[in-house]
């Protein structure tokens, strides 16, 4: 088929469901934050307010966007758009599945194989401190200025380790490529220990997990190291003279970096679309089971709903219904090399995504000098001499 | 499609430094400088190089340029004032920038070898190949710079430090 036919069919597909999952991930972390703090969460809109993201987009489209007074308009304006537009490419090198063969063609599932994908997203991730620190100077407001002077130095201080972190399991796996590297972690140790990189021989890469988690969180300015927008000493940081589009923007650029990290943590380290057994010990089988035991829980429930939820009578049942029908689609044999690794890709990245909402909901924010200490003279350090055993031992095998 | 691209983004870089030439505030010419490294970075994904379009982006643009913004946010640098325009002071300058980049272009369309080396695409090396290169042929030259940038990072910590 033709390349560029075949390329806007994907960049349409994918640029749709990311774009869906980042307005949907936002309701998730409210939800699970809400639970957290024993509270509903967003409740108003729709069935459990799963309209919500839908109404807070109308919301922030239709306001008004204000430019302050002394703002220097032109990078005010520029800031949130070089911020999202980076951070949304960055999704463009990622591999979410296998080969596949769709109605006779055969494509990969992603939207471009690069060779170096590894340093295009380190590359796009060290460029997108500039949309933070240019908005937080543009805005000409004392709270923004100091949100982007932090972000600026985390970012930069984070990096080191990431980086450093990022190139111990690129020693197991010898190649740049995304593609070849979850290739290279396919694979059981014993028939049924996975050989991905956080299990891998010769030194498990589990530390250079946890040090990549943490900068991460750094990097994407979660909790607990969202100093930049720290809404308790600096109103909200960076973004505090943005509204309407311009935050969204903002917003829509921390939630899409979330996901790139958690998936290059998926690839990296958990061997991307790679089952966790293998589908001989029924592996396969997981997906549709998961899905089938969600819609059982509904229809338990629906079965028992509260007098003051009336709602729940009719949305519980249907959506048993729909979770019904994406388990049988596991089990059609046409479309399962399509769904089984995409499955395990989602869940993976699902996962860590958890956890980092999970964290927002656990830990409190560091203090400016404890966050820097523990980058130089913590993370910094362990990156290295977990890089030099790993090197040792990579040399010392072959 | 390469030659197309080629002169885009040339036409970018040589922008964006005339640009960072021309501009009053300090913020606005150091953008315009990751600019000329995000072009630059593109010319050498044209010629094939992608580990060192890689490295220029995170190394100047990543690290270098943001460390320069930071500086200037930092010390909230104002816009300069532009002295007052003085035709005399053009009309001699002119013609003399111009003699100047005629002889420069010339110097350089003589020294280079001809065009049938530098091909789109040519330079296809991964990041093996680079790596073996800088630890086996280039071994000196690299250890060499990393002792240099170890004395300078030194002669700024002893610039910085404050007596105890």
């Amino acid at each position: 088929m033709n390349f560029f036919l075949l390329s806007l069919i994907k960049t349409g597909l994918v640029a749709f469901v990311l774009l869906t999952t980042l307005a949907y991930l936002q309701w998730i972390e409210r939800k699970v934050l809400a639970h957290i703090q024993l509270r509903p969460g967003p409740y108003r809109v729709g069935p459990h307010g799963l309209l919500q993201p839908l109404a807070d987009v109308v919301k922030l489209a239709t306001k008004e966007g204000v430019i302050p007074g002394n703002a220097n308009v032109f990078f005010f304006l520029f800031a949130p758009f070089f911020a999202v537009t980076l951070a949304l490419t960055s999704i463009s090198v990622i591999p979410f599945g296998p080969e596949i063969e769709v109605f006779g063609v055969k494509t990969n599932m992603e939207l471009t194989g690069v060779n170096i994908g590894v340093l295009f997203i380190l590359a796009l991730s060290s460029l997108g401190v500039y949309g933070i620190a240019i908005g937080g100077w543009a805005s000409n407001s004392k709270y923004s200025l100091m949100g982007g002077l932090r972000s600026s130095a985390q970012m930069i201080s984070y990096e080191l380790p990431m980086s450093l972190a990022i190139a111990a399991p690129l020693l197991l796996v010898n190649t740049l490529n995304f593609r070849d590297m979850v290739n290279a972690q396919s694979g059981y140790w014993l028939g049924v220990i996975p050989k991905w990189n956080v299990f891998a021989g010769p030194f498990p890469q589990f530390f250079s997990f946890l040090i990549f988690l943490i900068a991460a969180f750094a990097e994407t300015n979660r909790v607990p190291f969202d100093l930049p927008e720290a809404e308790s000493e600096l109103v909200s940081g960076f973004h505090t003279e943005y509204s309407s589009l311009g935050f969204a923007a903002f917003f829509m650029a921390e939630y899409a970096n979330m996901i790139t990290v958690c998936s290059v943590a998926t690839l990296l380290y958990l061997g991307g679309w790679q089952p966790l057994w293998p589908s001989s010990l029924g592996s396969d089988f997981v997906a549709p089971l998961i899905h089938f035991a969600a819609a059982g829980m509904l229809f338990y429930h629906a079965g028992q709903t509260v007098k003051s939820r009336t709602w729940d009578r009719f949305s519980f049942p249907a959506f048993g219904v729909i979770f019904l029908v994406v388990g049988a689609l596991f089990l059609v044999p046409v479309l399962k090399p399509i769904l089984i690794p995409l499955f395990w890709f989602v869940g993976k990245v699902g996962i860590l995504l958890f956890i980092f909402i999970w964290i927002r909901g656990t830990l409190p924010r560091f203090r400016y000098d404890q966050l820097m200490r523990f980058a130089w003279t913590f993370l910094f350090p362990v990156a290295i001499v977990n890089l030099l055993i790993t090197g040792l031992l990579v040399a010392l095998q072959s | 499609m390469d030659a197309l691209l080629f002169f885009l983004f040339a036409a970018i870089a040589v922008g964006c430094a005339i640009n960072l030439v021309l501009q009053t505030h300090p913020i606005s010419s150091a953008l315009s400088l990751v600019g000329v490294m995000g072009s630059l970075a593109v010319l050498y994904l044209l010629l094939g190089g992608e580990f060192i379009a890689a490295v220029q982006l995170i190394v100047y643009a990543g690290a270098i340029m943001v460390l320069f913004i930071f500086v200037i946010m930092l010390l909230n640098a104002g816009a300069e004032k532009k002295p007052t325009r003085n035709i005399l002071r053009a009309a001699v300058a002119l013609p003399l920038l111009f003699t100047l980049l005629a002889i420069g272009a010339f110097l350089v369309a003589s020294q280079t070898p001809s065009t049938d080396v530098v091909k789109f695409g040519s330079f296809l090396v991964g990041g093996h190949e680079i790596g073996r290169a800088l630890f086996t042929t280039y071994l000196l030259p690299f250890e060499a710079t990393s002792i240099l940038i170890l004395i300078a990072i030194l002669g700024a910590i002893v610039l910085a430090r404050k007596e105890i």
